[in-house]
């Protein structure tokens, strides 16, 4: 992106100093408005006094009107170059707001001890989360589980780059296929894990569970050993995302220029050779883009593995995100379930930051 | 590949071979694609049919209706939805038609919502230069972009105890700016593409034509860059719509979505296969419907990041 403005404006704004005046009238009124009913309320919660609020709302409409106020005041006090500013204002509030503050807010929880179905209400206790953290074989069980989770996206990645080639070569029905393949991206994985975990890999009707018997497995069972229960977990991933990947492998294949692979047959590239030669460094970066975001997918997998097997059997299938639900969800434990996720969140950015600088270098493509 | 030179007719024994050679190729790739468009289609079938299914059907592992079985509106009965019971009272529908509707609003408009925020910060972004402290455009749009790698579950908590104190666990307005917040990077990373690639002339003669930078925005950029919008929205669409972890976590009986009523029902070990095939081929209908008929524009979509 370039630094100066693309779109050149040449505007004569007379802001009348009344109009100044007026703009940082409104935002610091709107700041006072927040302030008055943020301290009415905290005073109702910590001193005792009763304003009759019953829950934070106020303050939450508050912020509201600050947000709307600061937004007008920009076109107030600076004319045209507020009309600007009010393109990225809106989301960037939003995001700030959404993000920003229940982050912090999470810092606060992670270093606390606080049940919500306790009556006690937080305690801060200091780096405890932290040391029961770090003596919690499950938790360290999901982030080794996550580890095979993302490798497995590495045979994903295979299958969906060899039918986006298939989807890419000269075939009859192009769009029945690319629609049938991309329907299993659009199903939710709740349904998806009723759908195959729940009844087609059930152990006495489902229609796997016969095609294994067939096969000659006697008594198939899916989830009750752990490498299986994994692998299933695994699979059922796999087939909804592998569309995703195959899309984007698909448009890049497409975007490689006719000429080049012409040239390349010229030279007497063939087969195996014309793919690893011409195809795939041209598609190098659209493989690391891919990858990157089937990573970042990947590492939110908690739909199906709560759904299906619950992290059973013995905490075998967990992902983090699994297991920090059922933290909440069995024991109402919030302060060591958000330490948990702050700890995650600390370990994606590190290794996202890595991956990114590596790919960053991957990137130029060889031409 | 053979050099034809001057060879009119090709059917020398070489030529022959290389005929079989493409022939079973073709064949290869087409029963590779037909495998695997079956092993996509087979669940939705089988969830398909099941539904129509009764015990002794479902015991057989009965797979093709009118062969192996007689179809029954059983599942369909249970959830209210069949041609006997569909004008009758029935409180699993009310139930369903109810998430069905939570679902609706929740991802509609949480989506509309993403669109709208997106689509401005991204054509902010693709225009004018900012400045906010340290912050230029790029660390403007990694901050957008960043929060992508943000997993649920670090705001899940954290969002849960705020929304008890405000009030909002359990409503719409709640898991709509939820969803709008996690939808919105993807949007902006699709239409920072589309922005990108309109051309700045066209605002610039609006400009000319004495409109401002709003003006030319809403009447000029707007309609071109539709389609992306149109891509963004649909692929936010399906996102919200599947969303599960927050939708469990944060609500509880009024504002409940479709994924979690699917979840619970498999959650209990009495329901019987056709109701629950029935509802969850009820609640991935519509995701069926838009996969067949808008396909162009979820491929379009997600196109759009993978080739700059």
């Amino acid at each position: 992106m370039s630094t100066g403005d693309l779109l050149h404006i040449v505007t004569n704004d007379n802001i009348s100093p009344r109009r100044t005046l007026f703009g940082r009238a409104v935002i610091w009124g709107s700041v006072g408005v927040l302030a008055l009913v943020a301290a009415l309320q905290s005073l109702q919660v910590y001193g005792g006094q009763d304003h009759g609020f019953t829950s934070w709302r106020p303050t939450l409409y508050a912020y509201v009107l600050f947000a709307i106020c600061l937004c007008w005041g920009q076109v107030l006090t600076k004319g045209e170059h507020g009309k600007r500013i009010l393109f990225v204002l809106p989301a960037a509030l939003f995001v700030i707001s959404l993000v920003v503050f229940p982050l912090l807010f999470g810092l606060i929880i992670a270093f606390s001890d606080w049940n919500l179905s306790s009556p006690d209400g937080r305690k801060f206790n200091g780096m405890a989360n932290v040391w029961q953290m770090f003596s919690d074989p499950f938790f360290w069980n999901a982030l080794l589980n996550m580890v095979w989770y993302v490798v497995a996206i590495l045979p994903e990645y295979i299958v969906a780059f060899a039918l986006a080639l298939m989807l890419n070569a000269e075939i009859r029905a192009r769009k029945f296929f690319r629609v049938a393949f991309l329907l299993p991206l659009m199903l939710s994985p709740v349904a998806v894990s009723w759908m195959i975990g729940k009844s087609m890999l059930e152990v006495r009707y489902g229609p796997l569970a016969t095609l294994a018997r067939l096969l000659g497995w006697d008594n198939p069972s899916f989830f009750s050993s752990s490498w299986m229960a994994k692998t299933m977990i695994m699979l059922m991933d796999a087939w909804t995302f592998i569309p995703f990947m195959m899309i984007m492998l698909l448009a890049g294949l497409q975007a490689i220029p006719k000429e080049l692979t012409e040239a390349a047959r010229v030279d007497g590239a063939k087969g195996w050779r014309a793919f690893w030669e011409v195809t795939f460094p041209l598609m190098l970066p659209v493989t690391i883009t891919a990858l990157l975001i089937r990573l970042i997918f990947k590492l939110k997998l908690a739909d199906i593995i709560i759904n299906v097997t619950s992290g059973g059997p013995g905490g075998a299938t967990d992902s983090v995100t699994s297991f920090i639900f059922r933290e909440y969800r069995d024991r109402s434990n919030v302060g060591y379930g958000t330490m948990l996720a702050m700890f995650y969140l600390v370990i994606i950015i590190v290794v996202m930051t890595i991956l990114m600088k590596l790919a960053d270098r991957w990137m130029r493509p060889r031409y | 590949m053979t050099a034809p030179t001057g060879q009119i007719f090709h059917d020398s024994s070489a030529d022959l071979s290389h005929r079989a050679k493409w022939w079973t190729s073709r064949s290869l790739i087409y029963a590779a694609l037909i495998l695997w468009a079956f092993i996509s289609l087979f669940p939705i079938y089988w969830t398909l049919t099941t539904s129509f299914k009764m015990a002794p059907d479902v015991m057989k592992g009965s797979l093709v209706p009118w062969v192996d079985f007689t179809p029954k509106w059983l599942g369909w009965k249970s959830l209210g939805l069949s041609p006997q019971t569909i004008f009758t009272e029935s409180t699993v529908r009310e139930e369903f038609l109810r998430r069905f509707y939570n679902s609706t609003i929740i991802s509609v408009s949480s989506s509309v919502l993403a669109v709208i925020l997106g689509s401005l910060a991204a054509y902010g972004l693709s225009r004018f230069s900012y400045k906010f402290l340290w912050m230029k455009n790029e660390d403007i749009s990694f901050f957008f972009l960043s929060q992508l790698i943000l997993p649920p579950v670090v705001l899940a908590l954290p969002m849960l105890v705020l929304y008890k104190e405000l009030g909002l666990l359990d409503s719409r307005v709640g898991l709509i700016a939820l969803y709008t917040l996690s939808v919105l990077p993807i949007v902006i990373w699709i239409m920072r593409d589309q922005f990108a690639g309109i051309p700045t002339e066209l605002e610039e003669a609006a400009m000319v034509d004495g409109q401002g930078v709003w003006g030319a925005f809403l009447t000029i950029i707007l309609p071109i860059a539709l389609p992306g919008m149109v891509a963004a929205l649909i692929l936010s669409l399906v996102l919200t719509w599947n969303e599960y972890f927050f939708a469990a976590l944060l609500t509880s009986t009024y504002a409940n979505t479709l994924p979690v009523m699917v979840a619970s029902q498999t959650g209990s070990q009495g329901i019987s296969w056709w109701s629950m095939a029935a509802l969850s081929f009820a609640a991935i209908l519509p995701l069926i419907v838009i996969g067949v008929f808008l396909e162009r524009f979820i491929i379009k979509g997600m196109a759009a990041g993978a080739v700059k």
